[in-house]
């Protein structure tokens, strides 16, 4: 095949994702809807319906499942049992779609690099579409073994679905060469590292946008709704601890790839360009949440916040330093 | 009551100062600037201090940028000058934030060191007397008499790494120091790294030097454009090697929607290694540097240098050489001067200045002129030119890409207006009034080629990855106790108690319920053929 039908057969997987990524989203969240506690039920909030569905969970609990003795195979007391078996069907719908749209966009994402005869990550279009496969891909390897993590599902699609729309709307460059500079198995794996850091990151980001949700639900005292059938505060605060815990070796490593590779291709490891500084202040921020945590006994809310703002500056480094600042790094192809 | 309230008080906010003798007051400050709340507002603060310098122009990074700032809003610099802003990662207020953080981290390693040491060489605490009290508890019947369930449970522990301590009839085991050790190890190679970044900055240096083809340089200080370097670089160090640009290819992408975006640099230089010695072909690319004695040779931002001659009207050449212009566009439109300093009884005694855009491929149309492509498809060269003092003599630097047109006068063409002209290779252009002429003769590409040294990367390189091993062990590896007890029941009948408790701390649990089912089965299996009697009565707490 020729360049330019792989790259419009990319351009089109990735439109076919986009629209099952949809459907997934609306299954979860009518999941999540069925889910909701009816007003007026008394909410026993240590009961996690997520995971409820999951074959897995009976033979291995995850590690959080045993220890305040919620079993995810636990009877959903307060969803009534045809709505909870509703609930359950939805939820299947959805995760069956989602995966059909990660396969899509996995080959998306493989005709781009076949197109460009390289890895397909040179322009934010490139990461764009690359990072979202591996959230999706992390989503749903995570959720299988960890069945709490699929009260984040609906959250975790909607931000592919708007990553995946920025990408093909704002960001979207035809496939081209690659400049010099990037000429290197550095950009391999500099660039694998730091995408799959990312998309670890954003998972963490889900968890802890949803605990400050559970957590305001909770000190108010209602626990029906949407925010009744979230899983504890608590919980969601252990689970955007471990899956930060799990990027931040991930992120260390994307950085000092990234140096390395600096030295070779400008001859300095360090020089404080902007992509530089904004690393770093994401690993300094990251590292401050990971304190917070461990050694200063923060937890909950404030906790969650500082998770919430080594993202945003994350983010920050992929959008913003790309589009306003110029560096070295200006390979954002707009 | 009041006494509770004031405890918690404590706890929760530093206690202020108390009137303290100098010692104490110091010992006070020192276990403030240790403690873990100062660290993370430390950490905190570096992060926010960072920030700056990525949307303050930095000298360091783009000193273009910094002067043209300077020219928009000389108020608003004078006070970025004041805080340092156009060098933040120089400044002092930076440097303080991360001197304290470096101290509260030492002094946080030592004693954690200290106390990791005495834990690890520690025998681990024998077993509770109700084992069913901790967060995991098994207990199993098996068919065997109470030594050999101990020596299986040893060997079951062992296997599992743990340290075991012998009590009689129960063993206490503990496993994973190994997470404090890489926590240790982590925090000691962030030392490490800021340490080698500042020993590169004290000892590093980074100098460039433009080169046109066919031209080369010797590796000194004097024959740099510019010169970055820490306070104790000694420019005797330097290497003493030449290099020769024989050849730079810039390829493009030729059509399609790239078109025009470099696909290839890549130059081929003669290096002579020290004087006297055999000269060397080598290649550099962008990616691959070439590596002279711990010095590093990267070619940077190329450019088109117009080789030029200007002859007084008697045909006498006052001037030849390629000038380097600058690039001012992804199509290499660039821009450039030609100073030729006419001495008194040569030509008309006047300096002679050019201001010329050399175009690698022309398009002249109601835009003016410009390229549209970085090839050179169809060079070109535009220029107008003045006449007068160039100021050269004065002895104030002067930048090589600037006129200064104080005391020149542009050249006027025979119908009154300025004089312009545009050549091609080859072309000449007669300068009114018998000034002489200027020709085109070609063009060569030019480099700027980079010369330097990072003092200290080794070392930061083996922090870095002490940090990252270090990092993987405090976060993966778990730090476990665990409890066997072993008596007999009834005749033949053993009852083993298994129990186990996580200390990571960080984290729940992890599969700590595994982990002691695991511990349990081992034993089992250990314990051969006559294992199993009896059901397991688990009472998971
Ligand atoms: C550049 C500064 C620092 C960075 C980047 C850093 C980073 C980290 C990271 C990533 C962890 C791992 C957290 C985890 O296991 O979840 C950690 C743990 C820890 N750090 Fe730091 N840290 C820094 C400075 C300090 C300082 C100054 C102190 C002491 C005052 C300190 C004390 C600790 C302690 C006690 C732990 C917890 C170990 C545990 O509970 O497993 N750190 N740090």
């Amino acid at each position: 095949m020729s360049t330019e039908t792989l790259a419009q057969l990319s351009d089109n997987l990735v439109y076919g994702a986009m629209a099952a990524f949809a459907v997934a989203m609306v299954a979860l969240a009518a999941e999540a809807a069925s889910r909701r506690v009816p007003t007026g039920a008394p909410a026993d909030r240590s009961l996690v319906a997520t995971g409820a569905t999951d074959p897995e969970s009976v033979s291995g609990p995850g590690p959080a499942g045993r220890r305040d003795g919620s079993g995810p195979t636990a009877p959903d007391a307060q969803v009534p049992p045809e709505a909870a078996g509703r609930a359950d069907r939805y939820g299947r719908v959805g995760t069956s779609v989602l995966v059909l749209g990660t396969i899509l966009l996995g080959l998306g994402v493989l005709t781009r690099g076949l197109a460009a005869g390289r890895v397909p990550w040179s322009n934010m279009y490139g990461f764009a579409i690359s990072g979202t496969f591996v959230v999706a891909l992390v989503y749903l390897v995570a959720a299988r073994r960890q069945p709490d993590l699929r009260a984040l599902g609906v959250w975790v699609v909607a931000t592919l679905l708007l990553t995946l729309g920025l990408a093909v709307t704002v960001l979207y460059v035809p496939v081209g060469p690659l400049v010099p500079s990037l000429q290197s198995y550095w950009l391999v794996i500099h660039v694998a590292a730091a995408t799959i850091a990312a998309a670890v990151f954003t998972i963490a980001m889900v968890a802890s946008a949803l605990q400050i949700v559970a957590e305001r639900a909770e000190h108010s005292g209602r626990r029906t709704g949407y925010a009744g059938a979230l899983p504890p505060a608590e919980r969601l605060d252990a689970l955007a601890y471990r899956v930060t815990a799990f990027g931040f070796p991930l992120w260390t490593f994307a950085v000092v790839a990234g140096a390395i590779w600096a030295e070779a291709s400008w001859g300095r490891y360090w020089g404080w360009d902007p992509k530089e500084v904004w690393s770093l202040v994401t690993w300094l921020v990251y590292a401050a949440y990971l304190h917070a945590r461990t050694t200063a006994g923060w937890r909950g809310r404030r906790a969650s916040v500082v998770g919430l703002v080594a993202y945003a500056s994350l983010i920050f480094n992929f959008f913003g330093v790309n589009i306003l600042f110029e560096g070295l790094h200006s390979y954002g192809g707009l | 009551m009041s006494t509770v309230r004031a405890e918690r008080e404590e706890s929760a906010a530093p206690p202020p100062p108390p009137a303290l003798s100098p010692p104490e007051l110091a010992r006070w400050a020192w276990r403030q600037l240790t403690s873990m709340r100062v660290a993370l507002l430390l950490l905190f603060l570096l992060a926010l201090a960072t920030v700056p310098g990525s949307v303050i122009p930095q000298r360091t990074v783009d000193p273009l940028a910094v002067t043209e700032f300077r020219e928009v809003n000389p108020a608003l610099a004078q006070w970025y000058d004041r805080l340092g802003l156009f060098d933040v990662y120089a400044a002092p207020w930076f440097a303080a934030i991360y001197l304290a953080l470096l101290v509260s981290l030492v002094g946080c390693i030592l004693p954690r060191s200290r106390q990791h040491w005495r834990a690890v060489r520690a025998r681990p605490p024998a077993a509770p007397r109700y084992l069913s009290r901790l967060p995991e508890h098994r207990r199993v019947e098996v068919a065997a008499p109470v030594d050999e369930v101990l020596v299986a449970a040893r060997a079951t522990l062992r296997a599992r790494r743990y340290r075991v301590a012998d009590d009689g009839a129960s063993l206490a085991a503990e496993r994973g120091h190994l997470r404090e050790t890489g926590n240790l190890v982590f925090h000691l190679a962030v030392v490490v790294v800021l340490l080698a970044v500042a020993l590169g900055s004290l000892f590093g240096y980074r100098a460039t030097v433009l080169v046109p083809e066919g031209r080369g340089f010797a590796n000194s200080v004097i024959q740099y454009d510019s010169l970055e370097s820490g306070s104790l670089f000694d420019p005797a160090d330097l290497p003493p090697f030449s290099l020769e640009l024989e050849e730079f290819v810039m390829d493009f992408v030729d059509e399609g929607p790239a078109a025009g975006t470099p696909q290839e640099y890549a130059a081929t230089v003669t290096l002579t290694r020290e004087p006297g010695a055999e000269p060397e072909t080598r290649t550099i690319r962008v990616n691959e540097p070439l590596s002279v004695g711990g010095t590093l040779v990267h070619v940077l931002n190329p450019g088109y240098a117009p080789v030029v001659t200007v002859r007084d009207a008697d045909g006498e050449v006052l001037f030849t050489g390629p000038v380097p212009f600058l690039p001012q566009d992804d199509a290499f439109t660039s821009t450039g001067v030609v100073k030729v300093a006419v001495p008194q009884g040569r030509g008309r005694g006047e300096d002679i200045g050019i201001e010329g855009i050399f175009l690698p491929t022309a398009v002249l149309d109601e835009q003016g002129p410009r390229s549209v492509f970085p090839a050179p498809r169809n060079p070109a060269l535009f220029l107008t030119a003045y006449h007068g003092d160039l100021g050269l003599d004065d002895g104030v630097p002067q930048s090589v890409y600037r006129l200064d047109t104080d005391a020149m006068q542009q050249f006027v063409g025979e119908d009154g207006t300025p004089f312009r002209a545009g050549l091609t290779v080859g072309d000449s252009v007669e300068l009114p009034d018998g000034h002489g002429s200027i020709t085109l003769d070609g063009y060569v590409p030019w480099v700027n080629v980079q010369v330097g040294r990072n003092a200290g990367k080794q070392l930061a390189l083996l922090g870095a990855l002490l940090a990252l091993a270090g990092l993987m062990a405090s976060m993966f590896v778990r730090r476990r106790r665990a409890w066997v007890r072993v008596a007999a029941d009834a005749p033949g009948r053993t009852v083993m108690e298994v129990a186990g408790l996580d200390r990571s701390q960080t984290d729940q649990g992890g599969d700590l319920a595994g982990e002691v089912d695991a511990l349990v089965d081992g034993v089992r299996q250990r314990l051969g053929a006559g294992g199993p009697t009896g059901g397991d009565e688990e009472d998971g707490r």
